[in-house]
């Protein structure tokens, strides 16, 4: 027993240099675990970081469009329109048998902060602008838009005038028909836009408003509204226009709103004063594939003769969703230039559509309609247009 | 001379006008409610670790389908608790990115909620009386739509379009992560 006791003390007193060598290896290889285990989380930290940065850079990128400028925050997008009228002219009307790219639009925006952005809209007018050509260049919006605070910002610039469906919202994507509808073009007068300053706002949960003060129109000379758009070109500032919209949101897939636009002198201080008014109340409602759109404008034009001291009109426009790629709709428009005092009494013009809208894609068009006119003047056009639109 | 004066007084209120705009302090609207706040009251202020899904093969090729647009992500962030998944997701509508919160619950939305938004039209979609809508939506496995339709908003197109494919993709993505 004694011997054994001898070998076995003398095995463990052998043991502890190697016991204390293992220990000091696992330790070691401890050390190194731990070395690799920070190195390996600082790597993915790193990775991370990076994949965050690109991705808030990618993120940031406009509707499709491209995000750079000084701190990657100026975007670019745009629409365009080109259409082909193929119309029949009865009573005097004449034929209309054309293809126009109607618009090509290009925007630009920039985010100087959090708070303080801008917005432009540059357009060519059927393909070519100049001496005699058909087209024209136009600058439709280039404002500075300023937050107040969450539910209030301000604007100053060259903006769209707050009324209307299209008026604000154009994108052929948007919209049934080929051509913009008759009573936002000839009463309203859209595109419309006018220069100054301009604050919205909302008083509770869907009601938003709407208050512009900019230049106003000039209708010295003309008759039609739509004529008197200045477009902002060295335009005269005489008389300044008041504009404000009420619009309710609150129920998804209702829009109701109206909108009040006051000018005190429309011939901006070229002859004797005379005011003009407008009222525009609209109201849109989809529900699942069903949409109707209806709208009524009206002017009263202080001191115009031959009717012209009262313009209105108004559509109703249905539409049904067949599927998410083609919808249908018809459309009844009825408006006069001349619905005043002593007009000529068959100046009321009257056009009815049907048609298709196909979207291959959600940001691009294909459109077929059919317009009939029943004018009183008995010069009607009637017949098919077609179009393809985008917007990016 | 009447008019003369009146035409001055138009301008005096034009210049006032906007100098009133413009002497405003200026303040960034658009943050309803920060991601983190979001999470805290989803998980009554004890969010688990987050974790990441990798947009990767099918899972990639899906969420293309769904933005109609490859996915500016590599992977997303999202945070599990047993069978409730929220995740914040970003998407363009117009110009900017709409930050949105969404609780997925049993392979259903719970909540709905707009965290930031940065457009400059289209701002109702915030409002509950939106985002009510979707509520309850389950996705259809075989075209990856919401069994529901949701209802828009005039003139905010994008912004809904924008809202309702985060809804969907969050809907597919919690499908698709390790419980």
């Amino acid at each position: 027993m004694n011997t054994l006791n001898k070998s076995v003390f003398l095995a463990a007193l052998l043991s502890i240099p190697m016991l204390s060598q293992a220990a000091s290896s696992t330790e070691q290889l401890q050390k190194e675990v731990d070395a690799l285990k920070n190195q390996n989380k600082m790597i993915m930290e790193r990775i991370e970081a990076s994949i965050d940065m690109m991705e808030s850079k990618q993120s940031s990128k406009g509707h499709g469009g491209k995000g750079h400028g000084s701190k990657g925050s100026t975007t670019t997008g745009g629409y365009g329109e080109l259409h082909y009228n193929n119309l029949d002219g009865e009573g005097g009307a004449s034929d209309k048998n054309e293809i126009d790219f109607h618009r090509f639009v290009l925007f630009f925006g920039h985010e100087f902060s959090d708070s303080i952005r801008f917005f432009s809209e540059l357009e060519l007018e059927h393909s070519i602008a100049g001496e005699g050509k058909a087209g024209e260049i136009e600058l439709e919006q280039a404002y500075v838009e300023f937050d107040l605070s969450q539910t209030t910002r301000a604007k100053g610039g060259l903006f769209l005038i707050p009324v209307g469906i299209i008026n604000e919202t154009h994108e052929p994507n948007t919209f049934y028909g080929t051509e913009r509808n008759p009573i936002e073009k000839n009463i309203v007068p859209a595109t419309w836009w006018e220069a100054g300053a301009a604050l919205s706002g909302e008083f509770s949960k869907g009601l938003y408003y709407d208050l512009a003060l900019t230049s106003g129109l000039n209708l010295e000379g003309k008759n039609k509204i739509r004529d008197g758009r200045q477009k902002v070109a060295k335009a005269r500032a005489n008389s300044p226009m008041i504009t404000g919209r009420l619009k309710y949101t609150a129920i998804p897939g209702l829009e109701l709103a109206t909108t009040v636009a006051s000018i005190d002198d429309y011939t901006q201080g070229q002859s004797a004063k005379n005011s003009a008014t407008m009222i525009e109340a609209h109201a849109v409602y989809t529900t699942g594939a069903f949409g109707l759109r209806a709208l009524y404008a009206s002017w009263n034009v202080d001191g115009k003769t031959s009717g012209y001291d009262k313009q209105s009109g108004w559509y109703i426009e249905p539409s049904f969703k067949i599927s998410k790629k083609i919808g249908v709709f018809a459309r009844y428009n009825l408006y006069d230039n001349q619905a005043g005092t002593g007009g000529p009494g068959n100046s009321e013009k009257q056009q009815t559509d049907i048609g298709m809208n196909y979207w291959p894609h959600e940001d691009v068009v294909v459109k077929v309609d059919y317009q009939t006119q029943d004018n009183d003047n008995n010069k009607d056009q009637n017949g098919v247009n077609i179009g393809i639109g985008y917007q990016f | 001379m009447a008019g003369f004066y009146r035409v001055n007084a138009m301008k005096k209120q034009f210049y006032i006008f906007i100098l009133l705009i413009f002497s405003s302090s200026v303040a960034a609207r658009g943050t309803y409610q920060e991601p983190a706040n979001f999470l805290d009251e989803v998980f009554n202020s004890k969010p688990p670790q987050s974790k990441v899904i990798w947009l990767t093969g099918s899972i990639r090729t899906k969420a293309t389908e769904i933005l109609n647009h490859k996915p500016t992500r590599l992977r997303i962030r999202y945070w599990n608790n047993q069978q409730r998944t929220a995740w914040i997701l970003d998407e363009i509508g117009k110009e900017k990115p709409i930050t949105v919160g969404i609780v997925i619950s049993n392979n259903k939305i719970e909540r709905v909620k707009v965290l930031v938004f940065r457009e400059s039209r289209g701002d109702e979609i915030r409002h509950d009386f939106f985002t009510q809508q979707f509520k309850h939506a389950r996705l259809n496995a075989n075209n990856n739509q919401l069994d529901r339709s949701i209802d828009g908003i005039s003139g905010a197109t994008l912004s809904v379009r924008a809202l309702t494919k985060l809804t969907r993709l969050a809907l597919f993505l919690s499908t698709q992560i390790k419980q």
